[in-house]
């Protein structure tokens, strides 16, 4: 076993730890947290049918950003779409068999890596270019780009380079060793050694970065509360202690 | 007129570049001691104050879930920036929504988050310092909490929770808006915001009766403090004596005697306005909310309804029913509370009233959707009912009606530029500046339409455009109440 597999080994556990248990531990938050009066953005939904119809379409096609701007929302999705192709087709290193539908996607890699880093240099021009966006950047805003566009730029360079190419076939050993904790050596070529280490990176920071965007889409009180105070009685957090008691005047 | 300048109305809306720091002189007069006292806060700036803030900052991060997601969320996208009148109308990038609430954020990353606490100049993260403080007092009073951010944000993230937090954060460590305050002290201490007693009132009430009569020959009835009405009416105190809001009370008066339906005005609940929203203060929130809730009970109404006023109707439909429910002891087949424009619709969908339109046909007239209206709250029992209810009624009572572009209008509607606690002289530059996106549409419909009177539902923004339309060279008549048409059209007495 050599010392890279080693080292890779104990990065991966330790960023998959930090990964889940800073994500479980935000979510906890977000969950606990109370809202404690009724806030939702309207026009909304006055069902709790009508808000997951709602979710879906801010999730999957984001629709509040198409309102607002054509460019982000053209670069933003082309990279959201791109990348969740990208993930779903590593689900191939993961398991074993390949699931069949996961190995049906396997052809439009090409076009993923691809629209991922157009996306993701979309975005990045417009942080430059743009006077408004650039003024609201900081550095991590930047740097999270770079590190998304050398991911992309790494995972592409091993697919589509002939020089770069990686065993494939050893790299599944790996991480199949990874999660049947038996361990197997990884391929120690240098693109491989930089994709890696830059989505255990990744990994590490997601929990404590923007990247909280992913769970706090889902508990932003202003897209996923029901429109109806007047109907049902809405009570939580401050807005639960010291109610007054029904027909007694508290002058 | 003053020593700034008015922006130019450019033929079609374009987004400016951004000129930092045009707007940081701009900031409203400090509350006083005893303004501050009349709230509930410290009278001046009180030690160790930067600790103190960041641990209110804390605390209201963990009770409060939109606070918290908000914080947390923001990934710079950058879709919000050219979205409030601000910005628009002032061109100071920290009036960019996401750059009011980066203000606070850098405070909240470098105390509470693992970024911000050990690479701070990673994430733009700050300590709480004087600076920082004057910048929020600058500029979390240069948001109108109209939540047109919120619309266009793919979180919703809304600014307008962030300035009431930034506002509260700064009333507990003592330096609180004098005008925000001062009312909220007079509402607690007479009832209303504009501190008319009950005399007054009255007074005003039976004068408005006598005008009526003259005007009409009809005797419409303006109650205070009738126990055993069916209907109390909630409405801001501008609506007591103020121009243009005067003549929707009127209105009001005139739809329930023709409906036939027995209503009052309280002395002790006499306003809608809740300015503890503003400050964002949940004490003060419940207090002034509370004394709605008594008044329903010791007069023995049934139902209770809500006048012309954006974010009274915000805190009325959203927020009531959570601060002073369950309105058990009121007629279960009314919603609690209903908007005055809800009663009206639902009277002339029944033909109940009996209308002349001509009455208003020298009117050529366009709708300012009140944005706390639009965007947080509904009318009817349908999404979007806000938007439609008002412009039913309109046209129902009038013949010519125009709507302004549709990124302007229904839940784009711009803010009038006064709402959210920033109706007051010191802040006129940005009150000015901050009309400036809705003053361009409404000239496009007036220049095409020849419109020549804008209807609203908001005491704020009523008061607000009548101060600003001038600096745009229209007239300050131009803006009325919704019910002010209603009022013209009515034929009383006439009921068959
Ligand atoms: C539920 C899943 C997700 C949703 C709904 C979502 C939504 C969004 C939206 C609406 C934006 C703003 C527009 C844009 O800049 O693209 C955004 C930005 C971003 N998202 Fe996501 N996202 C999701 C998952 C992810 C994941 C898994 C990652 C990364 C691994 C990610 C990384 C980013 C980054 C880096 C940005 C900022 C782009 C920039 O700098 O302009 N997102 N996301
Ligand atoms: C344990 C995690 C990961 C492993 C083991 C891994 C491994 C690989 C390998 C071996 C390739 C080359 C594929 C080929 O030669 O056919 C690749 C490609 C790629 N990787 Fe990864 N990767 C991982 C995570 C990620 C993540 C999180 C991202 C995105 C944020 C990503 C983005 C890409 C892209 C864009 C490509 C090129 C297009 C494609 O083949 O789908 N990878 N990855
Ligand atoms: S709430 Fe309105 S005023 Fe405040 S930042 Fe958002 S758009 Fe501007
Ligand atoms: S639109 Fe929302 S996520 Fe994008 S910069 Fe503005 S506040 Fe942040
Ligand atoms: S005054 Fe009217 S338009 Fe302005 S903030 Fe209030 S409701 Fe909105």
């Amino acid at each position: 076993m050599s010392a890279v597999t080693v080292i890779y080994a104990l990065m991966f556990y330790a960023a998959t730890v930090m990964l889940v248990a800073g994500l479980a531990y935000k979510i906890a938050v977000y969950a606990r947290t109370p809202q404690p009066l009724k806030i939702p953005t309207t026009p909304a939904p006055t069902t709790k049918a009508g808000v997951a119809w709602r979710m879906t379409k801010e999730v999957t096609v984001f629709a509040s950003l198409f309102k607002s701007s054509k460019w982000t929302w053209l670069f933003g999705w082309m990279f959201h779409a791109a990348l969740l192709l990208v993930l779903l087709r590593h689900l191939r290193y993961f398991t074993e068999p390949v699931w069949t539908w996961v190995a049906l996607l396997q052809p439009f890699g090409k076009y993923a890596a691809f629209a991922m880093l157009a996306g993701l240099l979309g975005l990045w021009a417009r942080r430059i270019v743009v006077d408004r966006v650039r003024y609201i950047s900081s550095p991590s805003d930047h740097l999270m780009l770079l590190l998304l566009v050398m991911i992309g730029a790494s995972g592409a360079a091993m697919k589509f380079i002939d020089s770069a190419h990686t065993d494939i076939v050893s790299l599944k050993a790996f991480i199949l060793g990874l999660m049947r904790f038996d361990w197997q050596p990884l391929p120690t070529d240098p693109v491989l050694m930089i994709h890696l280490g830059l989505v255990i990176v990744l990994m590490i920071i997601f929990p404590i970065s923007k990247l909280l965007h992913v769970p706090g889409v889902f508990f932003s009180p202003t897209r996923v509360m029901v429109d109806n105070p007047r109907e049902k009685r809405y009570v939580r957090g401050w807005t639960a202690s010291a109610q007054p008691a029904s027909g007694e005047s508290a002058k | 007129m003053a020593d700034f300048e008015t922006p130019k109305l450019q033929e079609y809306p374009i987004i400016p570049h951004l000129k930092r720091g045009v707007m940081e002189h701009s900031s409203p007069f400090v509350a006083k001691p005893d303004h501050q006292a009349s709230v509930g806060f410290p009278g001046e700036l009180v030690d160790n104050w930067e600790a103190k803030a960041v641990e209110k900052l804390g605390d209201i991060a963990r009770n409060n879930k939109a606070f918290k997601v908000f914080l947390d969320s923001c990934v710079k996208c950058g879709a919000c920036t050219d979205k409030c009148h601000y910005y628009l109308g002032t061109t100071d990038p920290k009036n960019m929504p996401v750059a009011r609430q980066d203000l606070l954020r850098k405070v909240y990353r470098r105390y509470y988050t693992f970024s911000g606490k050990y690479f701070p100049w990673l994430v733009g993260a700050e300590d709480m310092t004087q600076e920082v403080l004057d910048d929020w007092y600058s500029y979390f009073h240069q948001c109108s909490q109209c939540r047109r951010c919120s619309v266009f944000c793919p979180y919703g993230i809304d600014t307008a929770e962030i300035s009431m937090a930034a506002r509260e954060i700064m009333d507990t460590v003592g330096k609180g808006q004098k005008y925000c305050n001062e009312i909220i002290g007079k509402l607690h201490k007479i009832g209303n915001n504009l501190g008319l007693p009950e005399p007054a009132l009255a007074d005003t009430l039976e004068g408005l009766e006598e005008d009526v009569k003259d005007e009409t020959g009809v005797d419409v009835r303006y109650p205070l403090d009738v126990k055993g009405a069916d209907v109390l009416v909630i409405t801001p105190s501008a609506d007591f004596f103020a121009e243009p809001h005067i003549d929707g009370l009127i209105g009001y008066g005139k739809v329930f005697h023709q409906a036939g339906i027995s209503w009052t005005l309280s002395s002790y609940a006499s306003e809608a306005a809740n300015f503890s929203m503003f400050i964002g203060s949940p004490d003060n929130l419940r207090k002034v909310a509370m004394r709605i809730r008594d008044a329903a009970l010791d007069l023995g109404v049934k139902r209770i309804v809500v006048g012309e006023c954006g974010h009274a109707w915000r805190v009325a439909y959203s927020f009531w029913n959570t601060l002073i429910g369950p309105f058990d002891f009121l007629d279960k087949n009314y919603p609690v509370p209903q908007h005055i424009i809800e009663v009206t619709h639902g009277l002339m969908q029944r033909g109940a009233l009996k209308i002349d339109k001509s009455a208003n046909d020298d009117r050529r007239i366009t709708f300012h959707d009140s944005c706390n209206v639009a965007r947080a709250s509904r009318m009817g029992n349908f999404p979007g009912g806000q938007f439609v209810l008002p412009r039913e009624v309109i046209k129902g009572v009038a013949n010519h009606y125009f709507d302004m572009a549709p990124e302007t209008i229904h839940e784009n509607t711009f803010c009038c530029g006064g709402g959210g606690g920033l109706l007051t002289d010191d802040l006129m530059e940005l009150r000015v500046k901050g009309a400036m996106p809705r003053m361009q549409a409404l000239k496009r419909v007036v220049e095409e339409n020849d419109v020549n009177f804008l209807a609203a539902i908001c005491a704020i923004c009523k008061s607000q455009f009548t101060k600003t339309l001038p600096y745009y060279d229209f007239p300050m008549d131009m803006i009325g109440s919704v019910h002010q048409l209603v009022s013209d059209a009515i034929v009383l007495g006439a009921k068959d």
